[in-house]
């Protein structure tokens, strides 16, 4: 098995300097720093608008240009992160907008459909590679983009990266929120290696403990989700359950 | 002077810091750290940096003991909230003289 | 060489013999055979170029921007509303000054679908940066193919090689097939002034402020009107680098032309009637019959519309009576974009010195109309004759 990456095993050389456009606390550097250190320096990044060039990103724009490059196999590394909605333009609703969310084009019933699942579409076009990823945990991005570089064609990450004007929290809560999406189960990070499924990091050792935080837990530290009843809640949670009971399933 | 003899004809940007700006400037609240509470300081040997990888704007350094980049932390506060030590505190920049502030 | 061959064909054999190493296309009638012929050449082993079968025509141009980015010589055709579907990216490849040739086999834009002939995709892409060359048989294809790459070499800007689908594209018509020597002698290997790679990083095209502002480097950079002000003042001086580019063509190949404009039987003519593309040969028929019936008649092609020649057309519509412009498009709610053009150009460098020649406006072929050669050279009489309508008159509507 591959040694995983630590803190102090990780190369100190960067490729981002400060002074970025990105909002106080976006979580997006984290994982553009972490992702160049994997990648090196012999790298050629292709930024549509988006947050950190300050202007949108991959879902309505660029899904059918990803997915004809990824049937065509082009062989190169998509980085697809996921902020929950068309921030760089003031927080509306976007294809990954959780269900329940308020957004500045859905300010008062929140988002009424469920989130779109962007892995398991790459997923579906056969990729040598995907992985769900969050910048609350960087080694594992790290250690996952260090997996995949040698495999052919298409890659495909998805990066879950808290937004704190976008979702209503405090900067400085950024690392705890996405970790809390995992802890609850709400997020779960993997890889699929060759059409092979398996949970990493956080989400693989919630495998082992049997115990989620509860949802409600995650959905309390952000104003996005105010609007969410306990019915709402309820039935969210029992879904999360109902996904790791498959994953436990699995295990056994 | 105009831009007549600019190098290119594009907005063509080389790598260096500040593209954004000087985004020290946006900071409310400063990071203070407490060298008796803060690990590699503590132990005077590489461990933790849990700052250092966390910090969205690169302004921490691998040090001991770790250093913050002032005039690019835009003070957001998530290596106070990482450290596990709480050897890093924010204190409101109302606090720093001018001085401090240059 | 002289070779019998559509003008689909005549398009891809320039393509090849200007060695581009990256195509991108979308499949869109009356284009595709030009890009079926491209991948033939790629998969045979006969053109050393990277082929990439596109989703869909925005890919196919972000494609060449980002191949061309990185120092490759790049190609893409389209038609119609794959054009229109590319526009967001027309833009951005002039406004990055790269130098990307693309054919577009012009085909009338939906709604109604119809999958015919006219000019107005290319012409909806006028004010885009971009340069506009139209043809008007088959071996100005394969030229201006040729030339486009110099041309866009030189200067950073994109061209589009205009022409007609269907009356150029399907049609087999015989032409010169230059040698790939003396191609290879006309265009050089392309040398970006700046190439993508990780031994001089950069970002392109990066956000800019409505101000100049200080680099890195300590220097003032432009901002987005000095990078907008230089791409026009690049255009207009495009006109001259294209007399170059005619010379240098005329040097290797023995054959030349006006750059800009191809005039038949103008210079004692009192009459010219003015066009884009194939049409204007179609023209010469009906100035032939007039000829023959005594009226002074000559017609005058476009072939550069952007950077549009406007000081060589007005000189060469000095001192005539009536200017006839007949064309494949319009703008919507005025009159045909070519026929304002033209009057600007006149007023420009004519007024005040001589009487101002009076210009009339004719609508053909939309949709992929039929244009009879008689009814052209009717409406050219009757246009001889004085004002036929003071609206654009559009010829062989059936309402």
């Amino acid at each position: 098995m591959q040694v995983k990456t630590t803190i102090l095993s990780l190369p100190t050389e960067e490729f981002v300097h400060p002074g970025t456009r990105a909002c106080t606390g976006c979580g997006l550097a984290i994982a553009y720093r972490v992702g160049l250190k994997a990648l090196g320096k012999d790298t050629m990044l292709v930024v549509p608008p988006s947050c950190l060039t300050v202007l949108q990103g991959l879902f309505p724009v660029a899904s059918t240009a990803l997915s004809g490059a990824a049937e065509r196999g082009d062989n190169f590394i998509y980085f697809c992160y996921d902020n929950e909605g068309y921030m760089n333009t003031g927080a509306q609703r976007s294809g990954t907008t959780p269900i329940g969310a308020i957004t500045a084009n859905t300010p008062f019933k929140g988002k009424l459909q469920q989130k779109k699942d962007v892995p398991a579409i790459m997923a579906a076009h056969k990729l040598s590679y995907v992985a769900a990823c969050s910048a609350a945990y960087p080694l594992d991005l790290f250690d996952k983009i260090k997996n995949c570089m040698h495999l052919p064609g298409t890659k495909y990450f998805h990066i879950h990266i808290p937004c704190p004007p976008g979702w209503g929290y405090d900067p400085r809560y950024g690392i705890k929120i996405g970790r809390l999406a995992v802890e609850t189960g709400y997020y779960d990070l993997y890889e699929i290696v060759n059409g092979e499924f398996k949970l990493t990091a956080a989400s693989e050792k919630l495998v082992e403990k049997r115990k989620l935080v509860p949802v409600q837990e995650y959905f309390r530290t952000q104003s996005r989700f105010r609007l969410l009843t306990d019915a709402q809640i309820a039935d969210i949670q029992q879904k999360i359950d109902e996904k790791w009971a498959g994953y436990y399933n699995k295990d056994e | 002077m105009g831009t007549r003899n600019y190098r290119r004809k594009t907005s063509h940007s080389e790598h260096g810091p500040g593209d954004g700006g000087r985004t020290g400037s946006w900071r409310v609240e400063r990071p203070v750290l407490d060298q008796s509470l803060c690990i590699p300081c503590k132990r005077n040997k590489e461990a933790c940096f849990i700052c250092w990888l966390f910090c969205p704007e690169i302004v921490i350094s691998r040090t001991i003991p770790p250093r913050v980049d002032l005039e690019y932390c835009k003070g957001c506060g998530i290596c106070a909230e990482e450290c596990p030590t709480r050897a890093i505190t924010m204190v409101d920049e109302a606090k720093f003289s001018e001085e401090d502030k240059e | 060489m002289h070779i019998i061959e559509n003008g689909n064909a005549a398009a891809a054999l320039g393509v090849k013999l200007c060695r581009a190493s990256v195509i991108a296309a979308y499949p869109i009638t009356p284009q595709t055979p030009l890009t079926e012929k491209l991948s033939e050449y790629v998969e045979r082993g006969d053109m050393k170029a990277e082929y990439i079968p596109v989703e869909s025509e925005h890919s196919a141009l972000a494609v060449c921007i980002a191949a061309s980015s990185a120092g490759a010589r790049v190609f893409t055709a389209t038609s119609a509303n794959g054009l229109l579907y590319m526009h967001e990216q027309v833009q951005w490849a002039s406004g990055a000054r790269l130098p990307i040739v693309m054919c577009v086999v012009n085909r009338a834009v939906g709604a109604p679908w119809n999958i015919w002939n006219d000019q107005q995709d290319s012409i909806s892409q006028r004010d885009t940066g971009w340069i506009q060359i139209y043809c008007a048989d088959h071996q100005q294809i394969i030229d201006t193919v040729i030339k486009a790459y110099w041309i866009a070499e030189k200067v950073s800007i994109p061209i589009m090689v205009c022409y007609d689908g269907y009356i150029l594209s399907h049609t087999f018509m015989p032409f010169d097939l230059p040698e790939q020597e003396k191609v290879d002698a006309f265009l050089p290997p392309f040398k970006p002034e700046y190439a993508l790679s990780p031994e001089e990083p950069a970002n392109l095209n990066t956000v800019t402020l409505p101000d100049v502002r200080l680099d890195v480097r300590g220097e003032l950079a432009h901002s987005y009107m000095e990078i907008r002000y230089l791409l026009q003042e690049d255009l207009r001086s495009t006109l001259a680098v294209a007399a170059d580019a005619e010379k240098r063509f005329a040097k290797i190949f023995g054959r030349s032309g006006d750059p800009y404009i191809e005039s038949y039987r103008c210079d004692d003519a009192d009459h010219v009637a003015v066009g884009l593309g194939s049409l204007t040969y179609q023209l010469r028929v009906s100035v032939d019959a007039l000829r023959k019936e005594g009226i002074k008649v000559g017609v005058m092609g476009i072939r550069f519309y952007r950077p549009f020649p406007d000081e060589a057309i007005a000189n060469a519509l000095k001192g005539k009576k009536t200017v006839i412009v007949f064309e494949k498009a319009l703008s919507y709610g005025y009159e045909g974009a070519l026929t304002s053009d033209l009057k600007s150009a006149l007023y420009e460098h004519l007024a005040g010195t001589v009487t101002l020649p009076s210009v009339q406006n004719f609508i053909v072929g939309i949709g992929g109309r039929e244009i009879r050669t008689d009814d052209l050279t009717q409406m050219f009489r009757a246009a001889t004759k004085g004002r036929v309508s003071r609206e654009p008159t559009w010829i062989g509507l059936k309402l």
